[in-house]
């Protein structure tokens, strides 16, 4: 990056950029739900939504418009204020994640030739930031569980806890041993580590998987979706929610999966790098693509863990092999230099 | 071949086998080889790889599940019982009804009600035919009796109406005269439906 190209950050390209951040995680979130109909239904050999618009595509219109038209119903013993507020902390929270994960690589406006860094801000603490914020979105479910005067709800929440414990750690170390690599927590600095195009899962591939495993766990998806696991609980946290309450919690899970898609694609398989024929930024849709898919496709095939069962996962196999993990790279790093 | 295996009330003693099952490990070794073993085992990809195939199959193989109900219907069986259809004479159009009254006197539910007359060539004409489908019990017998097969149970299940008189009249459950080379003849206790070849297929053991 030669000095006249240094990214300008001005206020007015920040809310710009945060505006757009905004604008397309909401609408790709809410397209979610028709993919995710979509995917699953194929898996069962249906069709899915198909009835409004060309191959269902409109679904999500008229889901919208169910969802803001619905009476907004706060029962009558809940904890109003922490009612209200529980569904924005998961979207907030997910929506503020997303502002120092970058997803294409820096490019030019043609015609006004403006030089773009694809990233809201890129901060040096990039990853605490990001996996801090997404944890930080466990409050809503846990405030929520607990503020509805529902029984259901409380389970709910206090799996939240439980499942928020368990995971975090792991996240935390199996991300630790990349970090070490590196040397850096900017996610811009991982895309660059891997410009050579040798990925960092080639390295690391116990880390990534353990990652994964972990961002499961953190987006609530399907083998440990029990926060809301509607055969056991109800529906979890979100019993007493309706409307756009409701819809909140699934535009924060949606743009988390994304979120997640990101960090994976950023941190393992090479970020936005051009790789062979392909531009970096045709790279990175299609490695977000497939993780989505692959949630999607898991939740398809994959029955969901029991409570105990997260917990058992998660403390006694999975830390250990992160702690172990972290210490085979820190011993290989060492004798390295 | 004797009653006597159907008589032995001693559940679990006759003809079952037990499977084999692995017994839970109560070492600490046995219990690390059993996790071991389990995660290298390529169980969950097989998961995944059976929801793909299926995948593959409903959107390149042409084996979508879905019946998409109002646009595209199953046949139904020739025994289903739906609302009555009165048939003509194939060859001169008109109604086959004798008018003998055999299934106003059978009907259990009493919903059948008709008038009769001679027309002008001594012949019994029906004058008036209803069946009354809020007391229709649809048990049948009215079809079964008739001699002539003139009134048979048709295929319209969807009885959903706004008012059930729409269904009710003589001239609703006739054939209509221009429609007459379509009019399905009664297949008969016990006919298959006509896409049972279709629907034998083998029990689905493995994957």
């Amino acid at each position: 990056m030669d000095a006249t190209h240094l990214p300008e950050v001005t206020a007015a390209g920040v809310i710009i950029k945060a505006v757009l951040i905004l604008a397309v995680i909401a609408a790709i979130a809410g397209f979610g739900t028709y993919i995710e109909r979509k995917i699953l239904a194929f898996m069962q050999r249906r069709y899915g939504p198909q009835h409004v618009g060309p191959y269902g595509l409109l679904q999500l219109a008229a889901d919208g418009i169910k969802l803001f038209t619905k009476e907004d119903i706060i029962p009558q013993h809940a904890n109003k204020i922490i009612f209200a507020v529980a569904p924005v902390i998961t979207a907030a929270t997910a929506f503020i994640a997303l502002a120092a994960v970058p997803v294409f690589p820096d490019f030019t406006i043609p015609f006004i030739d403006v030089y773009v860094p694809s990233i809201a801000s890129d901060i040096n603490v990039g990853i605490l930031f990001v996996l801090g914020m997404m944890a930080a979105g466990l409050y809503g479910p846990l405030l929520a569980g607990m503020a509805q005067a529902n029984k259901w709800g409380i389970i709910g929440s206090a799996r939240t806890a439980i499942q928020f414990l368990s995971y975090e750690v792991v996240t935390g170390l199996s991300i630790l041993a990349p970090i070490m690599m590196v040397g850096s927590l900017s996610f811009v600095d991982f895309n660059d580590y891997q410009a050579d195009g040798t990925w960092l899962v080639v390295y690391q591939p116990v880390a990534f998987i353990l990652f994964l495993i972990a961002g499961f766990a953190e987006t609530n998806r399907t083998p440990f979706d029990l926060l809301e696991h509607e055969a056991e609980i109800i529906s979890g946290y979100v019993t007493e929610y309706s409307g756009m309450r409701w819809g909140l919690f699934f535009i924060g899970e949606y743009a988390n999966m994304i979120t997640i898609g990101v960090i994976a694609s950023v941190v393992f398989l090479g970020g936005y790098n051009d790789f062979w024929i392909f531009p970096g930024w045709l790279m990175i849709i299609g490695k977000i693509a497939f993780s989505f898919f692959f949630m999607l496709w898991v939740r398809a095939a994959w029955p969901h863990v029991r409570p105990d069962q997260l917990m058992w996962l998660c403390w006694k196999v999975l830390m250990p092999l992160a702690v172990i993990n972290v210490v085979i790279t820190g011993i290989v790093i060492m004798l390295v230099q | 071949m004797g009653l006597e295996q159907f008589k032995n009330r001693n559940v679990g003693t006759q003809n079952y086998k037990t499977l084999d099952l692995d017994h839970t490990p109560v070492t600490g070794m046995g219990q690390f080889k059993q996790v071991v073993s389990r995660t290298f085992k390529p169980e969950l990809f097989v998961g995944l790889w059976v929801t793909f195939r299926e995948m593959i199959n409903a959107l390149f193989r042409g084996k979508m599940h879905t019946t998409q109900y109002p646009f595209e219907k199953l046949p139904i069986s020739p025994r289903y019982r739906a609302i009555h259809d009165m048939l003509r004479l194939l060859e001169s159009g008109h109604y086959r009804c004798i008018g003998c009254g055999l299934c106003e006197k059978i009907c259990i539910s009493n919903c059948i009600s008709m008038d009769t007359k001679y027309d002008e060539n001594q012949r019994k004409e029906v004058s008036e035919y209803t069946i009354n489908f809020g007391r229709c019990i649809f048990c049948g017998y009215c079809a079964e009796v008739c001699p002539e097969l003139a009134i048979v149970h048709g295929s319209r299940y969807e009885t959903a109406s706004e008012q059930r008189a729409s269904f009710s009249l003589f001239e609703d459950m006739l054939t209509p005269i221009d429609q007459l080379n379509l009019q399905q003849e009664y297949q008969g206790f016990g006919a298959i439906s006509p896409n049972a070849d279709e629907n034998i297929k083998k029990t689905p053991l493995a994957y």
